[in-house]
């Protein structure tokens, strides 16, 4: 079965983003940017389900500004067969990916869409939900397990209260948590093999989709800043002041 | 202008987030409540009795059991003619079904809202919190989760609201629910509790959350962990507070053995009063710490217990 996976590109999760002095934004320019952390979770399990001869094809998908061909390089580095690229410089928001992505999947026929729960940029946690909606597909969301059996899939999914498991059947979303596995790093001989990987660039037009956003954001601003506090010399000293002073306790 | 809020409950009640959301969707006009899942009689009541809420209406069928994404969104879909709003808690059921229902909708959905400014205009918090956006949507309907520490739930009792059978169409079968393994414990819920306890990568393990256990007791607080202790392999994901996390706001945060990486401050730098004990004097933490205590957790969470007993 072919396995699609959506890759973004985002500032890298080491970085401290600061807002824009005109409130416009958080500073992008000059930043380092990397794919966003659980598509890479993403991107490792499709390959982990190649490798256990469930999958026979990975596609990585990204869409956005020229570079994003970079994070396709990524994936493809990491096990992915061929990259699509959507390319745009409008700001897409997921309802618009979730759109385009459809089209893609339409063309693809894959039998199981794998992304990251969510962007650590606009941390929406949108797209996967929102594609399998618009396919008509199930969904599992949150994955820390995936089993592929026959015509389903067995999802085991990080909820409020612990984990809870659900049967989909085929063609699926799965969207990945934090504990589903850990990602490799791409080797050397990897990566030089990704830059022969095929990547197709299309526009949005081609997929027939309008990729206007529907939120205007208005501004950004920083959030409340909290001061630091007093040090306390003692656990006792901690106590009496969380009682007298904190009144907490 | 009306809104329907979608309910989570358990035997205990209507959950304290779902609470949020109603409080936060009062900021809009005419606030409906949805209770739905199989037999839910018992939790309708309880709705009805939420302050605010106008109108429950309630979905009872065995497709809605464990409010499975597909068939709530089919479900919610079928309502959304008559509102203008439609919300939810961001909770782990939330983020899993308000998006499908915007979808189908054609709306952007607007999660984890912090505040409402007007009917079409909401602030919610990107880059794991380091920014505020605020944001206008186009769309006719909103489609909203609301990140329940930004708003006091309303209360439990207090209301008494008609309760109407909501007409609950075909529900897609597309999933199967097969179990869930819960944390059982006599703890609070994270999201609710008063008091939270949350260790770090300084705990060295998992047994070593025991040290937390006779203080949480004491407290009545509920324990949580940074990523970093769940990556670790020490407690299992419910813990997480932080960005891809849970986020919390309770009255008093103790941090034990965290040093405060953004992400974790993301989740919980909301709450009233924070205490930091962390033996590096220069850990991120202190900078948002009320308290801070400098030293070994493992000679501070024994005498922390300790204190706590003597008074």
């Amino acid at each position: 079965m072919k396995i699609l996976v959506p890759v973004k590109r985002v500032v890298d999760y080491n970085v401290k983003v600061r807002v824009k002095t005109d409130g416009s934004g958080i500073e992008t320019a000059g930043v380092k940017m990397s794919m966003n952390p659980f598509d890479e979770i993403a991107v490792e399990e499709a390959v982990r389900l190649k490798e256990k001869g469930v999958a026979t094809e990975i596609v990585a998908v990204s869409m956005g500004v020229a570079q994003c061909a970079e994070t396709i390089r990524t994936a493809l580095a990491m096990g992915a067969d061929r990259g699509i690229l959507v390319e745009t410089d409008t700001d897409l928001q997921p309802l618009a990916v979730a759109k385009l992505l459809k089209a893609i999947a339409d063309q693809e026929k894959p039998q199981i869409i794998i992304l990251g729960k969510q962007a650590i940029d606009d941390d929406m946690s949108a797209t996967g939900q929102m594609l399998a909606a618009l396919l008509g597909w199930s969904q599992g969301t949150f994955a820390s397990k995936v089993a592929v059996e026959g015509e389903s899939v067995t999802v085991t999914r990080e909820v409020d209260g612990g984990l809870e498991t659900v049967s989909l059947t085929l063609p699926a979303v799965i969207t990945t948590d934090l504990r589903l596995n850990e990602p490799r790093y791409a080797s050397l001989p990897n990566i030089m093999k990704a830059r022969k990987k095929p990547i197709a660039t299309m526009k949005p037009a081609d997929l027939g989709v309008d990729p206007a956003p529907r939120l205007t954001v208005l501004k950004v601003t920083e959030p409340p800043k909290r001061k630091a506090g007093q040090k306390v010399g003692s656990v006792a000293e901690l106590v009496s002041k969380l009682r007298t002073e904190a009144k907490v306790i | 202008m009306t809104s329907l809020v979608l309910l989570e409950f358990d035997d205990s009640g209507i959950k304290q987030p779902s609470r949020s959301a109603v409080a936060a969707a009062q900021a809009l006009g005419e606030v409906h409540a949805l209770v739905a899942g199989a037999n839910v009689g018992a939790a309708a009541e309880k709705a009805a009795k939420l302050p605010g809420v106008a109108k429950v209406l309630v979905a009872d069928n065995p497709a809605l059991d464990h409010l499975l994404a597909e068939p709530t969104a089919a479900l919610l879909v079928a309502m959304a003619p008559a509102y203008s709003h439609i919300l939810a808690a961001t909770t782990a059921i939330g983020k899993n079904v308000l998006p499908r229902v915007a979808a189908l909708l054609d709306v952007q959905p607007i999660s984890d809202i912090a505040a409402v400014v007007d009917a079409d205009t909401f602030v919610r918090p990107i880059y794991a919190g380091n920014g505020m956006a605020t944001v206008k949507s186009s769309d006719a309907k909103k489609v909203i989760t609301v990140r329940a520490a930004s708003f006091d739930p309303v209360a439990a009792e207090g209301g008494s609201a008609p309760i109407e059978q909501a007409s609950v169409g075909e529900m897609p079968g597309l999933s199967k629910f097969v179990s869930a393994e819960l944390s059982k414990s006599e703890r609070p819920e994270l999201t609710a509790a008063r008091v939270v306890i949350s260790g770090g990568r300084g705990m060295q393990n998992g047994e070593n959350f025991k040290l937390i256990d006779p203080i949480a007791d004491k407290l009545g607080a509920a324990v949580g962990a940074s990523r970093a202790a769940v990556d670790a392999g020490f407690v299992p994901n419910e813990y997480q507070v932080g960005q891809t996390g849970k986020i919390v706001a309770p009255d008093l945060y103790v941090a034990v053995g965290i040093s405060g990486a953004i992400q974790h401050l993301a989740g919980m730098k909301d709450s009233k009063v924070i205490v930091a004990i962390n033996k590096d004097e220069e850990a991120p933490i202190f900078q948002v710490a009320d308290y801070g205590l400098v030293a070994d957790l493992f000679n501070a969470l024994p005498e922390l217990a300790a204190e706590l007993e003597r008074s």
